[in-house]
């Protein structure tokens, strides 16, 4: 006991100390693992390949960045993937603004946190479980064909829109919660004093709710973003013949390591890009 | 009707089980500075929320200026409202802030403009335009509140214990201020508090709430020197209740009455009994209070009771007035300060 309060003592005279205590671990962690993965897989996309036998040959080179930017197929799949983050982000925050409007504000206060729950409850489920569950919905004569045959439509069967759909509903909830956290702290008052002022509940919608709930928006949006642009699995089982810029990694990282490199940097350098337009709406400081 | 502001006919609340505004009937006249008074819970914010039409009534109506708005959303009200905690919106400048009722009504970019600098050089914030309302401190941002809710001229403006987040120095300030900026704009003010002092010092009348029912409705004066009810005699002012068997004693008749602690003079037990047109106790003083400017004794009555008696310190040291703990003395007033209290029905 005296030993422990000793300890205890000597730590709170000595906050370096018990600062340095705490984060040594996690700071190895990331710097070790995180950031040095990422160095290195850096470093080797300026590696090159024997064409010959695959093998790694270490010397410095720019080729895999310069094929990156000047072989047309490469050039389409890293727009391709950007253009489907993008649209799963759209389509995530489309439904999510009402969903998360409705178990913020509208259903009873005693429901909400079931609400809430009942939205995080996909998240449980295995990945690989929900994408083959959407294989089964899209694939000929599955669910999506059978609801839209009364109308004399078909589901859009596997390609880039299903690769779109499945994604949005997998990171949707990423989208809500967000949201639904701006919207449930929005003031009641402020509400009742743009009514007040003599606005009705359109003009309050449009100039105090969604410039208020905007940065939450942009919150949810580096989630779906990122998530969507390095994501190569679901594209794989919904997609078709589909490409993204996972899909190029993971067909380059067997033969030529150092091209899969170059491609892996290229999310990274997009997501970047993305968080400090984001960081302009107030994104970051509402995550 | 003429004159009119706010006519309020048995105007009902309840949540649920509990119930908040329990049958009040009121009328606020035109250009009146008019204050509702009670602690909290006592139903006034509620009765405030319901005319301003946040909250919609269980029974009962309301009528502005002759035309029953019971029904009306609050956009559809002449009303404009100064929330408790200002309810600034965050992502607008100040000026933005103020203007925004304007823009709503569809006025036009340059006027709004010029109206909201005006209204803002009323309640002196010339130059705090570009602000965001988190740049501003409390007294400032209750500035902000009250040109927002002003620069449309409603007829009616209501107030929901506006300063009651600021210190005391800014709040005697601001109810001197409120006050001039009412009778210059001549429009109706309907002040919610819960703080006696302000609502004395404000108004023209005052409405005192107690569990959803108005107690008593009058003038400051009317309010403090007669009041209705023992509630509002207690509430409105220090309590100083004479009943029962010390009242039977003292005044000579049953009933409660009222004595105001500042009408009343501490004196030396041997002096001061049998003062024509007075009335007359004594006891024990049990506590002494130094305020400062004056002096509050606390007097166990040998009838029975308590009173509370207030003397300036006019030449009278903290050292002086310590020495009476303990002694005794004779409490005097005049007898038309004995205030019959008519008890609750």
């Amino acid at each position: 006991m005296s030993l422990l309060n000793r300890t205890a003592g000597a730590l709170y005279r000595r906050p370096r100390l018990r600062l340095s205590l705490l984060l040594t671990a996690p700071l190895l962690w990331l710097a070790v693992l995180y950031l040095g993965s990422l160095s290195v897989l850096f470093v080797s996309a300026f590696w090159t390949t024997d064409s010959f036998t695959s093998e790694v040959v270490k010397v410095w080179s720019t080729d895999n960045f310069h094929e990156l930017f000047t072989v047309p197929v490469y050039r389409q799949v890293v727009l391709r993937s950007i253009g489907v983050a993008l649209a799963v982000t759209v389509l995530c925050a489309v439904i999510a603004f009402p969903l998360a409007f409705y178990t913020a504000r509208v259903a009873r206060p005693k429901w909400r946190p079931l609400l809430v729950v009942a939205i995080l409850t996909p998240l449980w489920a295995s990945y690989l479980v929900k994408v083959y569950a959407w294989r089964l919905i899209l694939s000929q004569g599955g669910l999506a064909d059978w609801m839209l045959k009364p109308f004399g439509l078909s589901g859009p069967g596997f390609g880039l829109p299903a690769a779109v759909l499945t994604l949005t509903y997998l990171w949707l909830p990423y989208m809500v919660l967000p949201i639904h956290t701006a919207l449930e702290q929005l003031p009641a008052n402020l509400l009742d004093a743009s009514a007040d002022l003599g606005a009705r509940a359109g003009r309050t919608f449009r100039s105090v709710v969604l410039p208020m709930v905007l940065p939450s928006v942009a919150a949810g949006s580096i989630f779906t973003f990122s998530l969507s642009l390095g994501d190569y699995i679901t594209v794989q089982i919904v997609g078709g013949k589909t490409q993204l810029i996972g899909n190029l990694v993971y067909s380059n990282i067997e033969l030529n390591l150092p091209m899969a490199a170059a491609l892996g940097t290229v999310p990274v350098v997009v997501i970047v890009v993305y968080l400090l337009a984001m960081r302009r709406t107030g994104a970051l400081s509402s995550l | 009707m003429e004159g009119i502001a706010i006519r309020l006919r048995d105007l009902r609340k309840s949540f649920g089980e509990t119930t908040a505004v329990a049958g009040v009937d009121l009328e606020i006249r035109d250009g009146e500075f008019f204050s509702m008074l009670g602690p909290s819970g006592s139903g006034k914010t509620t009765v405030l929320r319901m005319i301003a039409g946040f909250e919609s009534p269980t029974g009962g109506t309301i009528e502005l200026a002759g035309q029953d708005v019971t029904g009306l959303a609050p956009f559809e009200r002449d009303v404009h409202t100064v929330f408790q905690d200002y309810a600034l919106f965050p992502h607008m400048t100040v000026e933005q802030n103020v203007a925004y009722g304007l823009k709503v009504r569809g006025v036009p970019k340059s006027e709004r403009l010029a109206r909201a600098r005006q209204a803002l050089a009323e309640v002196r914030l010339e130059g705090y335009g570009a602000r965001r309302p988190a740049q501003l401190s409390g007294g400032q941002r209750q500035r902000v509140a009250l040109a927002r809710a002003l620069v449309g001229r409603p007829r009616l403006l209501l107030l929901d214990e506006p300063l009651g987040a600021l210190d005391l120095k800014l709040r005697e300030q601001m109810q001197v201020e409120l006050k001039a900026l009412q009778r210059e704009v001549g429009i109706t003010f309907v002040f919610v508090t819960h703080d006696q002092e302000e609502a004395l010092t404000m108004s023209d009348r005052i409405a005192v709430f107690d569990q959803g029912r108005i107690q008593q409705v009058g003038t400051p004066a009317e309010v403090y020197e007669r009041p209705a009810t023992p509630f509002v005699a207690s509430f409105v002012g220090t309590s100083n209740l004479l009943a029962g068997e010390a009242a039977e004693r003292i005044v000579g008749t049953t009933g409660t009455y009222s004595i105001r602690p500042e009408k009343i003079r501490v004196l030396k037990d041997s002096e001061g009994a049998g003062e024509p047109d007075h009335e007359s106790a004594a006891g024990t003083v049990a506590e002494v209070v130094y305020l400062g400017d004056s002096t509050r004794f606390l007097v166990d009555l040998d009838a029975g009771g308590r009173l509370t008696a207030l003397q300036q310190n006019l030449e009278t040291s903290a050292e002086d007035v310590a020495a009476y703990r303990g002694s005794r003395v004779r409490l005097r007033w005049h007898r038309r300060h004995t205030v019959h209290v008519p008890d609750p029905r």
